[in-house]
């Protein structure tokens, strides 16, 4: 689909577009939902415009196992060097911003100007969030005086791997997983209908971006159907419900409940806060002494 | 050779028990209307009758948390609450050691415990928080960050005056008011607590304490004047908290199980590792959510290590609590008691190898002696499950990956122990562990200005230090 219209592969003048299939981002691969079904994303501007999958549970559950595997080495990579690939994504994504703004208009139906923006935006906020990777530990961490002859210090740490439900638009999708990714989490993103288009594009963006396969893990298709499977899955630590209608949050609580998940949704301002969210404490005490 | 110990009882004079409590709600202890007998379980003498809270004494005693909030204790600037933290820190040191018998009365465990670490422990909570009080902006949480308004606080048995403190404290210093519930056994040293803020002047109303069992737990957890809660206990009730809560916009901090790792490296100094290993499990009783109750040794000193924590094991003095001498006190319940008896056989069934010292056990109270399991894998029950009494479980490891992967092997991620000489080793260690307290070559330290809490299922948030006032507040701008 790239940045040309529909209009023009109607032209019977122009040689015909050559679309491209929408499939699935896990472990650094583009699979097919081992489902086989896919859904259609018609816009009213536009007609149809192309068939994304409808990821299963099963997607879900391989989505969770690429996530799970990686999630050591991401964590164990230093600050600088996250941060740095933080950053290439932002690079990545500059170089490729007509082309998603064409793609976000034409899914959704805003303007070619908005979606414009809406890029620029979420390239601003990978490059935020990758000067975040090493200055965690200034913002959330402390040394502590005990009453004793004791070194005492807090860090923080990621949690693990992070489920994000992000509301139907790019830049939702964009501020759900770059804070989950920053701190050393990996991610398993469900988004729902026509935000597929451009999260799938995006996905070819993070293959080139020296991203570890497995870190972001990307399934389209529906919230009512995943979200539920996300929030009693026993391998995911936690998850960001932003995108979820309220009404439907408790449902994901009580399921999530299961594992103690951590359970947060987030307006859209973007905050280190997001970032801790899904960070965890570690406090480590050593004597003194000669 | 044997030292023989003639008794050193500390004087219970010092306590004055009344026969029946009641409720502490707005400043005045108001009686309730069916009671409970609290027992000493060391010699299950009826101590005292408490007040069975219901959901009406829940609801006046929210009714009064959420008045004190609005018409006073908001209305503080926080230099003057701080005023009021200190005043309290220094009521528990002048009558530290009144605080300290009966604590060991009602709960069962050692004078030393309680006299040395649980009641100097808890004013220093209040002493740390004390001084939060009126610096908030300067906790991480933006320009005046706020309070949620009234919190329910449901702490447990095992450190009921320090669970007490650890909630109350913090809670009180950022501006919230209190509904606490003690444990069902260990209820008197609140009340005795809700003396001291009488003492102290503490304005009525803002701490207010309702004895009672699980159900009054659960009407504070369901009362929809509470917006905050903080609980300590077992990950079974936790996870019901967390599903009771789901559809509301109470905000709740969890601190519940453990099956902490302490993990031995072949080069740790052995003598200090056995102190450590046993203050990490037989540390009162082993009812210590973040015990080290699975020693996970290397192999090439493992034979060495369990026959010297044999020896020192022969040398734990199991008693009476108030006994001086004492190191290890009577198990909290009749109900514990079954609990650890149960899964301990169940440890026996599964094959594991159980020893334990000769002890010369009470016929009356409730006593477990110090046990350890060799032969234990990682698919035992007793691995994997939460004991919370005087036993320990050893499995044996050969690499640093194995010792770090076994560890890591549970739902739980409360506390870790690493013990080994070498810098670089212990530094890679506590890296790797996933837990939310990591003692190096010590174990089981606390203190106010260091967060405690778990990662995984053993709870949400922290509490202590600057973490901890995070629980209490709502961001500021």
């Amino acid at each position: 689909m790239a940045s040309s219209k529909k209009s023009s592969t109607s032209k019977s003048t122009s040689r015909l577009e050559v679309k491209k299939t929408f499939k699935l981002f896990i472990n650094g691969a583009f699979p097919r939902s081992e489902s086989g079904r896919v859904y259609e994303v018609v816009s009213n501007k536009s007609g149809f415009v192309a068939n994304p999958c409808l990821a299963s549970r099963k997607d879900l559950r391989d989505a969770v196992v690429a996530a799970r595997t990686a999630q050591s080495g991401w964590a164990k990579a230093t600050a600088y060097n996250r941060g740095q690939i933080l950053y290439r994504i932002a690079e990545m994504l500059e170089g490729r911003a007509d082309q998603f703004a064409s793609e976000i208009s034409l899914a959704s139906g805003v303007t070619e100007k908005k979606a414009h923006d809406e890029v620029l935006a979420a390239i601003d906020r990978w490059v935020w969030y990758a000067g975040w990777s090493d200055k965690l530990s200034a913002a959330f961490g402390a040394t502590n005086p005990v009453s004793g002859p004791y070194y005492n210090f807090t860090i923080p740490e990621a949690q693990g791997v992070i489920a994000v439900a992000p509301a139907e638009s790019f830049l939702a999708f964009i501020d759900a997983i770059a804070p989950a990714i920053v701190s050393g989490n990996t991610v398993v993103a469900l988004v729902p209908g026509s935000a597929a288009i451009a999260a799938m594009s995006f996905a070819e963006v993070l293959a080139t971006s020296d991203l570890p396969a497995g870190v972001i893990n990307i399934l389209t298709g529906s919230h009512d159907e995943l979200a539920p499977w996300a929030a009693s899955h026993m391998d995911i630590d936690g998850f960001d419900i932003s995108g979820i209608d309220k009404k439907k949050r408790l449902e994901l609580k009580v399921a999530g409940a299961e594992n103690l998940k951590r359970i947060h949704s987030f307006d859209g301002a973007i905050s280190p806060t997001r970032i801790y969210a899904f960070m965890e404490a570690k406090t480590v005490w050593h004597p003194i002494g000669v | 050779m044997t030292f023989e110990y003639a008794p050193a009882p500390e004087s219970r004079a010092i306590v004055d028990i009344k026969a029946k409590y009641g409720h502490f709600i707005d400043g005045k202890f108001v009686p309730g209307k069916k009671h409970f007998a609290t027992i000493n379980p060391a010699t299950e003498e009826v101590l005292s009758q408490i007040s069975l809270g219901g959901v009406s004494d829940v609801d006046k005693a929210v009714a009064a948390a959420q008045k004190a909030y609005t018409k006073t204790w908001s209305k503080l600037s926080g230099k003057e609450r701080g005023k009021y933290l200190y005043r309290i820190a220094r009521i528990l040191q002048e009558r530290a050691r009144e605080f300290a018998v009966l604590e060991t009365l009602d709960n069962g465990k050692p004078i030393r415990e309680t006299r040395d670490i649980d009641i100097p422990l808890v004013a220093a909570h209040f002493f740390y928080h004390a001084g939060w009080a009126d610096k908030l902006d300067y906790a991480g949480l933006g320009k005046s960050p706020q309070p949620h308004g009234v919190a329910g606080q449901i702490i447990p048995w095992n450190f009921p005056l320090l669970m007490l403190a650890w909630k109350v404290a913090p809670a009180l210093a950022t501006g919230n008011t209190v509904v606490l519930k003690p444990a069902e056994t260990t209820s008197l040293t609140a009340l005795l607590f809700a003396e001291v803020c009488q003492q102290a002047e503490l304005p009525d109303g803002v701490v207010n304490i309702v004895t009672g069992d699980g159900s009054t737990g659960a009407a504070i957890v369901n009362h929809p004047g509470i917006h905050k809660i903080a609980f300590t206990g077992s990950t079974d009730v936790g996870k019901k908290i967390a599903r009771a809560i789901a559809g509301t916009n109470k905000k709740a901090t969890l601190e519940l199980g453990g099956k902490g790792a302490n993990v031995v490296f072949d080069d740790a100094p052995i003598d200090e590792t056995v102190e450590g290993i046993v203050n990490g499990i037989f540390f009162n009783q082993g009812h210590v959510c973040c015990a080290g109750s699975r020693l996970i040794l290397q192999e090439g000193i493992a034979d060495e290590l369990i026959e010297k924590l044999k020896v020192r094991m022969a040398k734990i003095r199991v008693g009476d609590p108030l006994d001086k001498n004492t190191d290890l006190g009577a198990i909290n319940s009749r109900e514990q008691l079954s609990k650890i008896q149960e899964l301990a056989s169940v440890g026996d069934a599964e094959g594991a190898e159980r020893w334990s010292p000769a002890c010369n056990l009470s016929a009356k109270g409730f006593w477990f002696a110090p046990t350890i399991f060799t032969g234990v894998t990682q698919a035992h029950r007793i691995a994997r499950e939460e004991i919370f009494g005087p036993v320990l479980s050893i499995l044996t490891f050969r690499t640093p990956q194995e010792a770090i992967e076994k560890a890591n092997n549970t739902p739980f991620g409360l506390s870790a122990g690493v013990w080994s000489e070498k810098g670089s080793r212990i530094l890679w260690a506590t890296q790797q562990l996933r837990a939310g307290v990591v003692w190096a070559n010590t174990f089981n330290k606390f203190d106010p200005a260091s967060p405690f809490g778990g990662y995984k299922e053993s709870g949400w948030g922290r509490e202590g230090g600057k973490h901890g006032l995070a629980a209490y507040l709502k961001e500021g701008k």
